[in-house]
Order: C-alpha cells, then structure tokens, then sequence
C-alpha cells in the first residue's frame, strides 16, 4: 500500500507539473457546463434535477478519459523511465495501480469542480439531493472504468498518440454498445444471447440507470470487475513489452 | 572474499535472437568488475536482467543470496542500479526526484532529508537542487542517476555506461567516485571504453554474442596479445630498408613490419620471438649500426587490440 500510494503522489504532481492539467480540467468543466445547458436544455426542462449534465458525461470520457491515461506507461517506455522505476523495490502491479490511482484521483478533481451545478440546482430548486450523489459517484467510476482501458492501451504502445486513439476507440464502443442502433445490427442475425450480451456492456445503460436514482448492485459489480480486468491486462501488457 | 552477485547461465532471447546465451560469473566484495563488449553484445541485457528488470530466458542470478528469479523486489532493494542514460523523470526537480527515491527505498522524514542531503553533498549537486532535471547539462543528469543509484547504500552497484558521453572532467569525477566505494561494495561497471578498465577496474569480463570470451586482469587480457612485446623505431625513409633487413637478421627477432608515415618517414614494428624483451638490444643495433634513428619506444599494445582480437578474431593492426 505505501509503494503505492508514493507513486500515486509522483504521478498526481507529473500531471500538475505542465499548465495541460489545468487547460484540461477547464476543457472538463466547460463542456459538462456547455452540455447540459445547450444540448440539454437545462433550463427549459423547468426541472431542479442535474440529470442532463450527467447524461453526457460518459461521451464526454470517450474522449477526455484517454488522453488522462494516455501518457501513463508511453512516456515511462519513449524516455526509458520505465527501466528506472521498474528496478526500485516495488512490484509491476504496485506502479499500474499507483498510477490508476492518480489518474482517477485527477479526474475526481475534475469531477470535484463541477459542484457549482450542484449548487445552482440547489439555489433554483429543490432537487433529490440523494440522486445527485449517486449520480457523481457513478460518473465517478464510469471514469475509473474508462481509465483502466486508457491505461492498457497505454501499456501496449511507446506512442502516446497511439495509445489515445486504442484508448478512444474501446472506451466508445463500451459506451455504444447498448445503443439501438448498434444492437438492430446484431439482432437480424445473432441469438437473443449475444445481444443481450453486447447490450449488458454499455456504459450508458449502466450509468442511466444511476442518474436516475437506481442502485443496483450488478451495477457496481460490473464497473469494478471490468476495473480489474483491464488493470490485470495493463499489468500483463506492462510485465511483457517493457524491454521492448 | 565474500562473492555478492552470481550470474548462472544467465540467457535472454528475444523471438529467434539469442541476447544472452548462458553467461556465468561471479563478483566479490571489493571487486569493480568491468563489463566489456562492441556494441549489441548483450551487456545492457545481462545487467537488465540482474536488475531485475528482464525477466531471464534461462539461468538465473543471485544478489546477496537473493534470486531474482524467485524474489525480484528482494534483489533490487540490495542492488543500485543506473540504467543507461540515466534516464529520470524530467520534469520533476532534483531534490523532489531524489525525494521519490528515498520514499520508494523505505525512508521517511528525518532519515529521509539525511539520506538526500548526503548524495547530493557527495555528488556535488547543491546548485542545481531546485532546478527541473530536463533543464540539466548530461554530467548532472548522469550525477544525478548516479545519486539514486547509491541513496540507500547498497552493498551492489550495477552501473550501464556511467561515462558514456561525459567531458574527461566530469568522467574522471565519476572514475573517483567508483573508486571510493569499491572497498566496500561490489561494482559492475559496463563499458566499451577500455581506458575505463584501467582506470577503475580491477577485474573485466570481454562478451560478445551473449557469451563470456575472456575474463582477467588487464594484464592478464593484454598478455593474450600475441606481439605484445614490439619495439618501434621511426627512421627516415632513405635509411629504412637497410635497417629493417638488419633486424630482420637478429636471432630474437619474428618479423619486421614496414609502415610509411605522412612525413615521409617510416615506422618500423618489430616483434620478438616469444616473450623476449627486445628493447636492449633494438637500442644497441641503432648506436652501433648508426642507424638514423628518429624514435626508438616500447610499443605496449593497447587493451583496444586484445578487445579486437578477441571480439571479431582479428589480428591486431600488424604495422600500424
């Protein structure tokens, strides 16, 4: 736990070390914003709930989330780093999780300064408080979710572009997945099992339901199994390309 | 002695290439073993592997009592270990870099400060404490790799390319530092600076093609020369034919090699048979001879030609 928590802390500062921290974090809080008020007609729906601004939310981690994740093992493996910190006395699997760590810690701070909607709902309405909660909470896993991805698509390539657009492409078809549009494409000539299957990974229906005030178990589950196969995978992927 | 690293067949390949192919040695304490080899020999790879970075193909290697194979974090907290290039994260200071470093080798707070404190007196990086280390000339950023490496005074160094690209000033400055950690540790130093072996090692091992070729002394590798022992004598060109059949006469002479020189002058190489010091007797054939010698010296051959000889299986440059 100590090993992990020192990379945790290394890596967080990395991330406010250049101002891209902070543009990023303005690029966050702007869209989320931007999004709920002019695609989600905030204000028109005459409702005190925040449900719009987090309906977007896990589009907005497509493409955000990878590029968080993206620099964590290619720039260990360009600069050589990953020869320096690979040989201090900690295991592979303590560097992926210190790293996730920071990621996810960075991006609870993104989440962290959205809270001004929360209150604005607050000051116009009177909105289920409780809903809101849940509702950061599960943005806030959605994001662990997409993070793990990042992160071993991360592993897998010194290139860091490259990592974003794996990073990208995966976390969007997660987010697809439960989709209509992407299902009726199955559903002409797959068995009922494997729609329902590809429907049960998305993102979306997981996280709707959340917004919504649904706490189902399965839910959680879901997000935190998929957390641990895509942390199993990045640390394999980091264990067999790092002297590559 | 007390042996500290033991490398057992240690081997790495890479798809069909073999890197590594079963290299074994050992390295005492008090030891500074030079790690030779051109460029591609596996030296990086076999250090890699002892760090516990790579994991091996085959064999194994033990710091300590530690195997690396069964217990990699054991290793590496008895190793130091200065990758090539000293490669560190460059937007982090150096204070806060070391820092990163003491935390991960288990110290805090008071122990912590004292440990940093030290390597940066020792390694004379007061002035650039604050700076960030992309900001830094190589030297400091090398001097800084090589402050991680010694932080938690390990009782094994393993340090790739420690000089490679430093000015004389600043390798000599790293030469010294080897040299006074060398009593009580075991140091493995790579390198394909072979002035570097004199200068610091007291052992060296020549691999090439991920096998151990040759392992000894300087002098014992220069003795593998078989003209170790040639005699120059640099002589205008008029009088060089005259004087190299003389010499070539000579009972304890081998053979006479003829080289032109840019001046117009002319070298001639002779080697002795066996293991004869010729140097009495060249002097005295050039005094009665009245050969016009220009300069008469002991051509002591360099570790570069026994590096060459035994790497590719060349001879040495014959009359050079």
């Amino acid at each position: 736990m100590r090993n992990i928590w020192i990379i945790t802390k290394r890596e967080l500062a990395a991330y406010f070390a250049t101002p891209v921290a902070f543009v990023f974090i303005a690029i966050f809080v702007g869209l989320t914003g931007a999004f709920a008020f002019y695609i989600g007609d905030f204000f028109d729906q005459n409702q005190a709930s925040l449900q719009n601004f987090f309906s977007h939310h896990p589009w907005l981690y497509v493409l955000l989330v990878p590029a968080v994740a993206m620099r964590l093992w290619s720039e260990e493996r360009k600069s050589g780093t990953i020869e320096q910190l690979l040989t201090l006395p900690i295991t592979t699997t303590q560097a992926v999780l210190g790293k996730f760590l920071a990621a996810w810690l960075f991006c609870g701070i993104a989440l962290a300064l959205t809270v001004p909607m929360w209150i604005t709902v607050n000051v116009l309405g009177s909105p289920d408080n409780g809903v809101i909660l849940l509702s950061y909470i599960g943005s806030f896993i959605v994001a662990g979710a997409f993070l793990s991805i990042g992160i071993c698509m991360s592993a897998l390539t010194r290139n860091q572009i490259v990592a974003f657009i794996l990073g990208a492409v995966v976390c969007f078809l997660f987010t697809m997945s439960g989709l209509d549009m992407v299902l009726n494409a199955f559903r002409d000539w797959a068995p009922e099992t494997v729609v329902d299957t590809i429907a049960s990974f998305s993102f979306l229906t997981r996280f709707d339901g959340m917004t919504r005030g649904v706490v189902a178990l399965r839910d959680f589950v879901f997000f935190f199994s998929l957390m641990a196969f895509w942390l199993f995978a990045a640390i394999l992927a980091v264990d067999t390309r790092k002297g590559t | 002695m007390t042996v500290m690293v033991e490398i057992d067949q240690l081997s790495k390949s890479f798809g069909d290439f073999r890197a590594v192919d079963g290299i074994s040695l050992t390295v005492s304490k008090g030891e500074v073993l030079g790690f030779l080899g051109p460029n591609g020999a596996g030296k990086t790879t076999t250090m890699r592997m002892v760090a516990g970075f790579l994991t091996p193909s085959g064999g194994t290697a033990r710091v300590c009592g530690r195997d690396v194979v069964e217990d990699p974090t054991g290793v590496k907290s008895m190793l130091g270990y200065l990758p090539e290039g000293s490669p560190s994260y460059d937007d982090m200071t150096v204070n806060g870099f070391l820092k990163f470093i003491a935390e991960i080798r288990g110290y805090d707070g008071a122990e912590r400060s004292a440990r940093v404190k030290n390597v940066v007196a020792r390694l004379g990086l007061g002035d650039v404490i604050d700076r960030p280390i992309d900001v830094l000339s190589k030297g400091y950023r090398r001097r800084v790799g090589l402050a991680q490496s010694i932080l938690h005074d390990p009782p094994v160094l393993i340090l790739d390319e420690p000089t490679d690209g430093l000015d004389p000033n600043q390798k000599h400055q790293v030469r010294s530092l080897i040299a006074e950690m060398a009593a009580e540790k075991a140091i493995i130093v790579s390198t394909h600076i072979l002035e570097e072996v004199e200068a610091v090692c007291t052992r060296a091992v020549i691999i090439s093609g991920g096998r151990v070729l040759a392992d000894g002394t300087a002098g014992q590798l220069r003795t593998r020369l078989p003209e170790s022992h040639a005699i120059c004598v640099v002589l205008p060109q008029a009088a060089a034919a005259a004087a190299a059949s003389y010499f070539k006469a000579l009972e304890t002479v081998a053979a006479v090699f003829e080289t032109p020189m840019e001046n117009g002058n002319v070298k001639l190489r002779i080697t002795p048979k066996g293991e004869t010091a010729l140097a009495a007797e060249i002097s005295a054939a050039v005094r009665q001879q009245g050969i016009p010698a220009i300069e008469v010296y002991q051509d002591r051959s360099s570790l570069d030609d026994v590096f060459r000889l035994i790497t590719t299986g060349a001879a040495p440059r014959a009359a050079a």
